[in-house]
């Protein structure tokens, strides 16, 4: 906690999933103030994503894997007096004040982490929380390929329905299919049946056998075959069937979905003809992988790499920081690994942070240890991007009307008109002469299909996204960073029990957390 | 074995709810997001779109698609997968970019 009102923070951790929550202990742990921003009422991200209180949840473990880690973080959370878990904010955009001489380093300037609050960011109160340093934990959302029929109420998305069933305990449907690609499905296949869904099949585009390609990163990381045969064993208990190199290229209905076709799929996810299967459902959970989320810190100008799955993560150093000095990142951003991987690399970056702060050098034992942890799951994470990346055949599923854009409503046809007959080469382009990814969501749904569907059967170069605002901001929260005189607002409701005490946060420019 | 996500968890929430949907009462449960309460009551759209005037509903259930996007209590584009319900909310379908009562 910052000691007066004009101090900033050591440390902004943007994220509490599993590595900003292991990042933002570590460093209270290690002496530094810290705030910990997430849009949620709750830590845990979308892993560890829980029941709310209010629904008394006895055991909220039966929907969760390796559910002590958790418990062990949000105790060290509660038990810090330094680090400020702030619930309920959204942060739109992240900006350095180059003039301000109290950063990381001499010269480097503080980080202002801009942020708008309520349950879905329309509490319309702007918060700056200034610091020395940001780790950004930020996960990542869930990748689409469209396909005719995903619009139709009763199709979510994989990760959509085991968010609702972890927070909401609902389901979309009683007979739900599970279709796409990655691990995800897996687990999101087991915990809908183990919650009462029946689920006909699970349905993978791409063939298991491929993960006998990466011999070295199985064997180094025997914890992931042993979740693998967890989720089998349990999808075998409920006689889940599921059908590899296969996909949903149909979903059948007219207000709701009544079916779906299952048609079999060539190596390169080219459906094989006369091979479809229709199978009863009244709903269909669908995804292709999970695209790291790093919005924040392409517009910071931070550099990317591209992954075998077609996706792009932030480019990390040994200790995780990016390549714009006083900037880390952990978990997701940096390639999609999974929480274990994101809670070593979440801790291994405050470390860093802490070592820089307090001007000591990051080695030695604790160090090397994480690293060595790090770069072996970071192993199996590129060989499971690889064995899950869209093979280049999937646009065949489209017909000319299916929805690509799901906001803006813009078709398949259309989509190949302006690569096709306009020449665009590249998603940009094709935004630009269709609105797609243009909507509310910005292209998260649709960017990764566009840019592949540009690239026309070539490897996608994937989109950097450079997004000014991370999430809508209301015109009046923009307006009031202009103001100065703008009274400060106490904290919503919710976060006055935060660790630490305080209970108001400043709002307004030039204004630090702890005001008031 | 667990029949339903609340046996599952051993969920022993306190008192149900109602809130309404286009007029229609639906139970809540304390705890649950708007969009939750009616995925719970086997409502899964509940606005329909600017352009073709399709039905959506939750999709992304994280805060990322804008799929979900209700009125809550005459207020337009409130994300239902992310605002808790209240006793006595108002929801209503949202048509088209959901300011027509502004009659732009």
């Amino acid at each position: 906690m910052p000691l007066s009102a004009s101090e900033p923070y050591d440390l902004a951790v943007i994220g509490a999933g599993s590595a900003g929550l292991a990042g933002a202990v570590t460093a209270g742990e290690l002496g530094l103030s810290v705030a910990l921003l997430d849009t949620s009422a709750q830590t845990g991200g979308q892993f560890y994503r829980t029941p709310a209180p209010a629904l008394g949840a006895v055991r909220p473990e039966a929907l969760h894997h390796d559910w002590s880690a958790y418990t062990d973080l949000r105790r060290r959370l509660a038990r810090s007096d330094v680090v400020r878990h702030l619930p309920g904010h959204h942060v739109w955009s992240v900006t350095k004040d180059e003039e301000e001489g109290a950063g990381v380093g001499a010269g480097d300037g503080l980080w202002a982490v801009h942020a708008v609050t309520g349950a879905d960011g329309g509490g319309e109160r702007p918060v700056r929380v200034r610091a020395r340093a940001v780790l950004l934990a930020t996960g990542a959302c869930e990748r689409q390929l469209p396909f005719p029929g995903w619009t139709l109420p009763g199709v979510v998305g994989a990760g959509g329905a085991q968010a609702m069933l972890k927070s909401g305990l609902v389901l979309p449907g009683r007979q739900i299919v599970v279709a796409g690609s990655g691990p995800l499905l897996l687990a999101v296949a087991s915990s809908l049946a183990a919650a009462g869904a029946q689920v006909p099949a699970v349905v993978e585009a791409s063939g298991y056998l491929r993960y006998a390609r990466h011999p070295r990163a199985l064997a180094t990381n025997p914890h992931k075959a042993a979740e693998a045969l967890l989720h089998g064993a349990a999808l075998l208990w409920h006689r889940v069937r599921v059908r590899v190199r296969s996909a949903v290229t149909e979903v059948h209905g007219t207000d709701q979905v009544e079916a779906v076709t299952v048609t079999r799929l060539d190596r390169d996810w080219r459906p094989v003809p006369g091979s479809g299967r229709r199978i009863v459902c009244d709903a269909l959970a669908v995804g292709h992988g999970l695209v790291p989320q790093i919005e924040l810190a392409t517009t910071l100008g931070c550099a990317t790499r591209p992954l075998s799955d077609g996706t792009r993560a932030l480019t990390l150093d040994d200790l995780q920081e990016t390549s714009v000095r006083g900037l880390w990142a952990a978990g997701e951003t940096g390639g999609v690994g999974g929480a274990q991987l994101a809670r070593v690399e979440g801790e291994l970056a405050a470390v860093a942070v802490a070592a820089r702060i307090l001007g000591r050098p990051a080695h030695g034992g604790r160090v090397r240890e994480l690293g060595r942890r790090r770069d072996r799951m970071r192993a199996f994470a590129d060989a499971m991007a690889a064995v899950h990346a869209p093979g280049p055949g999937w646009p065949r599923w489209l017909t000319d009307d299916t929805a690509v854009c799901r906001c803006e409503e813009v078709t398949a046809g259309r989509v190949r008109e302006a690569i096709e007959d306009l020449g665009a080469r590249d998603a940009r382009t094709v935004k630009l002469l269709t609105r797609a990814g243009m909507g509310w969501c910005q292209g998260r749904m649709c960017g990764a299909a566009v840019a592949c569907l540009a690239a026309r059967g070539q490897p996608a170069e994937p989109p950097a996204d450079r997004r000014p605002f991370a999430t809508p901001v209301p015109l009046s929260a923009l307006a009031v960073l202009d103001a100065p005189d703008t009274p400060f607002v106490t904290e919503p409701e919710g976060s006055a029990d935060a660790p630490g005490g305080h209970t108001t946060t400043a709002s307004g420019p030039d204004a630090s957390p702890g005001d008031g | 074995m667990a029949r339903t996500p609340a046996e599952l968890v051993g969920a022993q929430p306190g008192p149900p709810f109602r809130i309404t949907f286009d007029g229609r009462a639906v139970t809540a449960l304390p705890g649950q997001s708007v969009a939750a309460a009616l995925w719970g009551a086997g409502i899964l759209a509940w606005r329909t779109t600017r352009g073709g005037g399709r039905p959506r509903g939750a999709f992304c259930g994280i805060g990322q698609c804008y799929d979900c996007l209700a009125t809550i209590n005459g207020e337009p584009n409130r994300r239902a997968c992310l605002v808790p319900a209240r006793p006595g909310d108002a929801v209503t379908t949202q048509e088209g970019h959901g300011r027509a009562a502004l009659g732009i």
